[in-house]
Order: C-alpha cells, then structure tokens, then sequence
C-alpha cells in the first residue's frame, strides 16, 4: 500500500477511505448564523484577548491592535538614531509609489498611462510580493446570472457588515473591467474554447464568479504587471524600503525617506502625491502563527501612514486561512488554495467526518478546524502540532483523472516535492496567518487624511471589513491600484510642495516617550528576524 | 534529538537540522537573507541555487525555499542572473513567428542539448517551449511554459545564451491577448455597468436597512 505518511495517520487515513463514498452522496450542511457566531466567538484567534493589546499613542489611541502591530506602534523611527539630510534630494517624481505588489504596479501603470512620471520602490525586487502567491482566483460578476449588486451583497456580508460601502461599491462595479484589462494585458484566465470564463465558487460566494488562471492566478497576473511595467520603462528601485513618510509644512504628503535593504544608506524622493501599497502582515506571525505572506510582509505601511497621522481600520482583524500547510513540517504554513475545497475536497477530522460545509467563510472554517484540534478529533503530527484532513481523492473522483494537475499544479508540486501524491492520500492542513482584513483607513477615491496620500491593495483598510472572501482581494489590489494611480497622475498637477521636513517623526517619538513606551525596537520592521544567532546575548 | 546533517555553504561547513529547507538551513547557520529570498513558498523565483552532493558528480538546481537539505550538499546561490529582457509595446504586436524572429532571434540558435530542461525546477520542457516559440506555436509554447517562476535556471545553463522565461513570458501575453477568443459576457457585463444598468440597484442595496441587509444575506440563493 502507498503509504506516504507515519502510521498513526495512516490509520486515520483508513477511517477517511472508509467514509469517503458515504460523505460524496451528500453535501455538508450549512451552519446557521447563530452557529457561525458561536463557532467564531469560542475559537477564533480574534476573539482571543490575550492576542491584542491597547494602542496607547496616535489617531486610534485606546483601541486594540494584535500585540505584535502594537510593539510596532509603540516604537520609535529609525531617523531617531540616524539622521538624514532630506533637502539633499535623489528622486524627484509626480507619483511615488511604495510597493512593488499587485496594487504598486496597476497603480504605476495607469499613473504612468495617464502622464505622469512615476516610480515605484520596493523592499525586494518587483513582484516578490504577496501577489506573487495568490492561487485561488479573482472575482468579478461578468455572468448572466450574475451582477455587482449580488456580488456587493456577498462582500459586505462575508465581511460582517463592517465595510465602507462606498468601498465595497466601487470593488464590484469595477470588477468586470478589472479582469477585462488584465486579459487585454494577456493574462490568460481559465476559459471554454469559445472565450466564456470558467468560474467557480470560493468561500461565501453566492454565485460562481471565482476566475483563475490554475492555481498561479496571482502570479499570471503579477508577471504580467511585471513585464508591462518594464516594457512601459516606469523606473523600479529595487531592494529600497520607504522606512518614513516625508511630508511638507501645509502637512501634505511629500515624499520618502528611503533604506538601500543592501548597504544600509538613505536616499530621499520627493513626490507630489504618494501611494503606499506595502501589502500585508503576515511575518509579524500574530498570534505565533506560520504564514503564508511573502517574506516581507511586515505592515511597513501602516506604519508610516500611523506615524504621519493617518488613522487606522479594523487592525484588530486578521485572517487566517483555513488551510495551511502543517505537514511536512517543511512546507509548514504554506497556503493549500481555497480552490482544492471549490473543486470538491471536503474537510475531515481524524475520525473520518466531514464535519462542516468545505465552503463556509473563511474565518468560519478556520475555527472549525481549531475547534476538531482542540476537542481531540485532530490528527496527531510530530513536533505537537495537528491538523485536519483535506481528501483530495475526491476531486479525482469528481472530476475525472487529471483533474488536479490540470486545475491545480503548483498544489501538486508542492507535496509531490516531498512524495506526497494528493491524488491518492489527503493531505493535512491547519490554518494559516494569511491576510490583513484591516489597514490605513481610506475613503472612497483611495486617499487617506493626509493630503496627497493615498493607499491600496492589502495595505488599505475598509473595503473587505472584518473578513474578506477569497478573490476579493486580488480584485481589490487591481481595482484600487488603478483607482490610485488615476487619482494620483489627476492629482499631483494642482500640487505645489511647501518645506519639507520630519517634524511627525519628532512628534510621534515625543509622544511614546510621554505614554513611558520604550519597546528597545525601531519599525517599520522591514523583515523578519529569521538568523539563528547561537552565541548572541539577547 | 534531531537528525543533523553536513551541508557545505558556499565551501564552509555548517552542521543543520535535516528536515529544513536550503532556505531555513540558511537562517540556521546565521544568514541573515535579503537577497535570494522572496515568497518563500515556491512561487516568485528569487532563491535560484545551485548544489552538488559531496563525491557525486551532477550539478543540481533548484529553488531553496523548496528543497530539502542532504547530507554533503554543496551549495551556492544565484540571486541574481542577467536574463535578458526585450521591451515592446504589447498594443503593436501580432501573434505571428516575426514577433520572436525580431525580439528573441536567439531562439533559433538554440542546439538542442536540452541542457535548460534538466535545469528546471519546475519540471518543465523547456527545451520543448522554446521550440513551439521558434515556429510560432505561440499557445503550445504558453501552455507548457506556464507554470515557469522565472528562476532562470535554464538561461544559467544554455549555451545558447537564451532567456528562456521572457521568450515564455511573451508567448503567454500574445496567447492570452491574441489567439484566445474574449469573453463575451465579460465585455457586455463592462458595457452594462458603463451605460449604468446597475445603479439604481446598487443603490438601493446600499441604502437599505442593516437589519434588511443581514436578511437579505443570510436568506440569498447560493447557486448549485
Ligand atoms: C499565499 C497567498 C495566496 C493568496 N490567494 C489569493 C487568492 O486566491 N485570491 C485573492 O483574491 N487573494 C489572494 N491572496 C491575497 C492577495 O494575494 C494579496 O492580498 C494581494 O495580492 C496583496 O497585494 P498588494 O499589492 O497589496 O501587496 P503585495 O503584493 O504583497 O505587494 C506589496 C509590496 O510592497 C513591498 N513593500 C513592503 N513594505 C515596503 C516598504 N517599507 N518599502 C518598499 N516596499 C515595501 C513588498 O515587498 C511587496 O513587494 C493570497 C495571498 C497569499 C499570501
Ligand atoms: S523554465 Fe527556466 S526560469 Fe522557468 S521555472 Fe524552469 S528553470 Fe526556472
Ligand atoms: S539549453 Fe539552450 S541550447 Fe540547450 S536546448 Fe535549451 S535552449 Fe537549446
Ligand atoms: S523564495 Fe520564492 S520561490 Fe523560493
């Protein structure tokens, strides 16, 4: 027998096998609302108090942030300790755009297109991004049967009713002409032979609007961004971190203080309107999570909009994937897309049971699987952790032989790197530290507080509220990306710049001494702190 | 006690744990990555390295955030490898065997020692793609190109001197742009939001009630 595993999940393997017929004839119920509330409430890590802690300082002073982001907060800049001459000036640009993710570059391009001159910076080279990763899909509601208010109705509640609906609205309406663009890009989405979209469902989507390109959805989109803005000849400074926002004396946004990540020196653009699209968080690992995240996914933006005054939303919310990797303890936190449940692997506990509907929310079924660990229906993995099964055989079953290496690759890939075949045996999953639902709070046209700043993609709070679906986000990094650069490249000709200096900097400093904070830490964190150092003092 | 294994980096001898990645070991013996590190889960193509088992005479590639450490590994890193990028205008092209003749024509020197397909760490044919690319088979060449990270592992080791990933990278803009039909609900669906079919509604929607609105959602038919 094929025997890929130890044995103590073998033999939970059996008790899956023996079910397996059973459990295809009918379809997980859908838990109710009260059930949800229930389930989210007992075993979310959201709902955990000892994961947060009080924001003491700045525009959402009092409120809660995961204990990680608020050391962050608590800490002082960088420019503190060094200091930089910032009327010494090395770019000088219309559209300063930090990030070079999903959001960074749409937003380049169409800043670009509409004639501005713009740059992009970014902390690791263009396109090492969360972006880069997204297997999933994007949604749009271009189906008959279809239509941005269904798709609205699915946003707003999936994320609790928390969004900025002006937000939500413009995610949805401009969802079709997203994907439209991308494909006149040549991105090459799933289709029929005739040209119709193959789509699907994603969790806590009412109608089949979930369109991929296999499961390297995000990264067809993200090298095609790559090699439009490389063709388009839009300069990039690579391996160049924004590491403090500069603004002017009328408190406009007016450019960055930039980190060379190779040989520690600064430079300084100057930029009548600024873009932060750093994307998201998920290597502060809130919580002791693994994650997902590229590796520099360390919410440098919210940092530097905080500091400048920019107020945050719902940085309490965090997603976690459902579906993370948890063995081999060599692809630990890997993202198993959402999609290996859209084309039919049910979730099952250790005693063979499909205990929930595969295509609950996101946070819905991640508590469902926290809550199998816990009570003790979880399969055991060495190093202590433990997971749930995702019986992959059954999307052979489903959708004939081949269905798994035509619809889902780089999944394969992964677990056949180290001879897992999920063709035959299901694979084991835990969720993930996966997304920032929250970030800087933004208003309908993309702009913060802050004259001249604007944010997008998963650095932007409000438009997913406190849960975002999958597909929701790559759509909203090319919706917003556009949105900004537009706005911006319409922007910056009526700007003109007063003195620029660091004074918020200053400020904010003075005020964490006077709330007595001292975390020993400077922020943004910029990359995690991986390097074992055996001999080192703490 | 876990299994710990001898790698060698960069010549220098390291004992590491033998169930970490190339990419984790490097942590583990103190690296500090800032290049050659990106997704870290196989996706983006920025750990391109390159080992050979101590006493064995093969030289591997692959991606260190996706390889697993063996005993005697010899290992070196290629953060960075001059591919070469050919700009264009993507409105201006046509799918036809002139585009690559006139942007890539290194293609066609190309001898067949299929050296860039036992490279890949992907497990592609390369070889294969950059053939469909030389006669013009532009969809052949996108489809088994496609799941390419632009590791350039290949371009390392072509003699050639090909930049395998752009020649895919332009195939599968063409294929997509070009020779697959569009999507005609996608661009009645687009025509419908411009001329405003769509507003009233949306409209209404967001001016309902909360209460109106949880109902609405929890009670919404969920398409079979
Ligand atoms: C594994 C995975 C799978 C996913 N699957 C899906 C999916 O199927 N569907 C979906 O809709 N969404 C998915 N998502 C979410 C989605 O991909 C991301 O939320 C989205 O792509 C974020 O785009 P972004 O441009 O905002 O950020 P990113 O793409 O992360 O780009 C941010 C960039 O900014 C850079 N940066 C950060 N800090 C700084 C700084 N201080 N200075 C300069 N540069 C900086 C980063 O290095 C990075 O290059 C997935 C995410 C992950 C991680
Ligand atoms: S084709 Fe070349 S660049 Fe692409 S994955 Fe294979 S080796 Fe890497
Ligand atoms: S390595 Fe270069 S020359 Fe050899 S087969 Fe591949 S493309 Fe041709
Ligand atoms: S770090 Fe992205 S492929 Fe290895």
């Amino acid at each position: 027998m094929y025997a890929p595993y130890p044995e103590n999940m073998m033999e939970s393997i059996k008790k899956v096998e023996a079910t397996r017929e059973a459990r295809m004839k009918t379809e997980p119920r859908r838990l109710t609302a009260e059930e949800k509330d229930d389930l989210l409430e007992k075993f979310h890590p959201d709902y955990n108090p000892d994961s947060f802690a009080e924001i003491k300082v700045g525009p959402n002073k009092g409120q809660k942030a995961p204990v990680e982001l608020a050391e962050m907060l608590h800490s002082t800049s960088r420019l503190m300790t060094d200091k930089v001459d910032i009327s010494k000036i090395d770019y000088d640009v219309d559209v300063l755009v930090i990030g070079g993710g999903g959001a960074g570059s749409s937003c380049a391009i169409e800043a670009h297109n509409a004639g501005a001159n713009v740059m992009i910076v970014t902390k690791l080279r263009i396109g090492d991004a969360n972006t880069m990763m997204a297997e999933g899909g994007i949604q749009a509601a271009d189906k008959e049967n279809d239509s941005p208010v269904q798709h609205y109705l699915d946003a707003f509640g999936g994320g609790h009713f928390k969004a900025k609906p002006e937000l939500v609205k413009r995610l949805t309406s401009e969802a079709p002409e997203a994907i439209q663009w991308l494909n006149r890009l040549g991105v090459e989405f799933d289709k029929e032979d005739d040209g119709r979209m193959v789509t699907t469902h994603g969790g806590g989507t009412s109608r089949k609007r979930m369109h991929a390109a296999k499961d390297y959805s995000g990264a067809e989109i993200m090298r095609t961004l790559r090699d439009e803005v490389i063709n388009l000849g839009i300069p990039v400074i690579e391996f160049t971190s924004a590491v403090e926002l500069i603004k002017d004396d009328k408190g406009q946004a007016a450019g960055a203080v930039l980190l060379n990540m190779e040989t520690g020196d600064y430079s300084v653009a100057r930029a009548k309107t600024v873009v932060i699209a750093t994307g998201g968080a998920g290597r502060m690992h809130y919580n002791g999570f693994p994650t997902s995240n590229h590796y520099g996914a360390t919410a440098d933006g919210l940092i530097l909009a905080y500091r400048a005054g920019a107020p945050l939303l719902y940085q309490d919310s965090i997603q976690y994937h459902p579906t993370g990797a948890v063995y081999p303890s060599q692809i630990l936190g890997a993202l198993v897309t959402e999609k290996v449940r859209s084309v039919g692997a049910q979730l099952v506990n250790a005693n063979g049971e499909a205990y929930i509907h595969p295509l609950e929310t996101r946070d819905v079924n991640a508590s469902g699987v926290i809550r199998e660990c816990r009570e003790g229906r979880g399969v055991d993995i060495p190093g202590g952790l433990k997971g749930v099964w995702l019986d992959t055989p059954m999307i052979e079953i489903l959708g004939g032989e081949g269905t798994i290496e035509k619809r889902i690759p780089a999944m394969f890939r992964m677990y056949m790197n180290y001879g897992i075949d999920m063709r035959k045996v299901p694979i084991l999953i835990y969720p993930t530290l996966h997304y920032q639902n929250g970030g800087v709070e933004i208003n309908g046209d993309g702009f913060t507080n802050i004259p001249n700043l604007l944010v997008a993609g998963e650095a932007a709070g409000g438009i997913h509220g406190t849960n975002r679906l999958m597909g929701n986000s790559l759509l909203d990094v090319i919706v917003f990306g556009r949105n900004a650069g537009k706005k911006a490249a319409a922007k910056y000709g009526e700007v003109t710049l007063g003195n620029m200096n660091l004074d918020h900097v200053a400020a904010y400093d003075k005020e964490l001494k006077d709330a007595g904070l001292d975390t020993h830490e400077v922020s943004p964190k910029l990359l995690p702190k991986y390097a074992r150092h055996e001999r080192t003092a703490e | 006690m876990e299994q710990m294994v001898n790698v060698y980096f960069y010549g220098k001898k390291y004992q590491v744990p033998g169930d970490l990645t190339i990419m984790t070991a490097l942590e583990y013996a103190g690296y500090t990555l800032v290049r050659g590190v990106g997704c870290r889960h196989g996706f983006c193509g920025a750990c391109t390295t390159i080992y050979r088992i101590k006493g064995k005479n093969e030289l591997h590639t692959c991606l260190a955030c996706q390889t697993q450490v063996q005993e005697g590994m010899y290992i070196a890193r290629i953060p960075y490898f001059p591919t070469d990028k050919r700009t264009y205008n993507i409105e201006d092209l046509k799918a036809n065997q002139e585009v690559m003749m006139s942007l890539y024509p290194e293609i066609y020197a190309c001898i067949g020692c299929n050296a860039c397909t036992k490279a890949c760490t992907q497990s592609l044919n390369v070889m294969q793609y950059i053939a469909y690319a030389q006669r013009g088979d532009f969809k052949a060449c996108a489809e088994e190109s496609f799941d390419c990270v632009s590791c350039g592992c290949c371009s390392v080791r072509c003699p050639a001197g090909i930049s395998h990933p752009m020649v895919g990278m332009l195939a599968r803009r063409l294929n997509g742009k070009y020779l697959t039909p569009e999507a005609e609900h996608l661009n009645t669906r687009v025509e419908e939001i411009k001329e405003g079919k769509f507003d009233e509604a949306m409209k209404d929607m967001m001016n309902k009630p909360l209460d109106e609105i949880k109902e609405l959602y929890n009670t919404r038919e969920i398409e079979k």
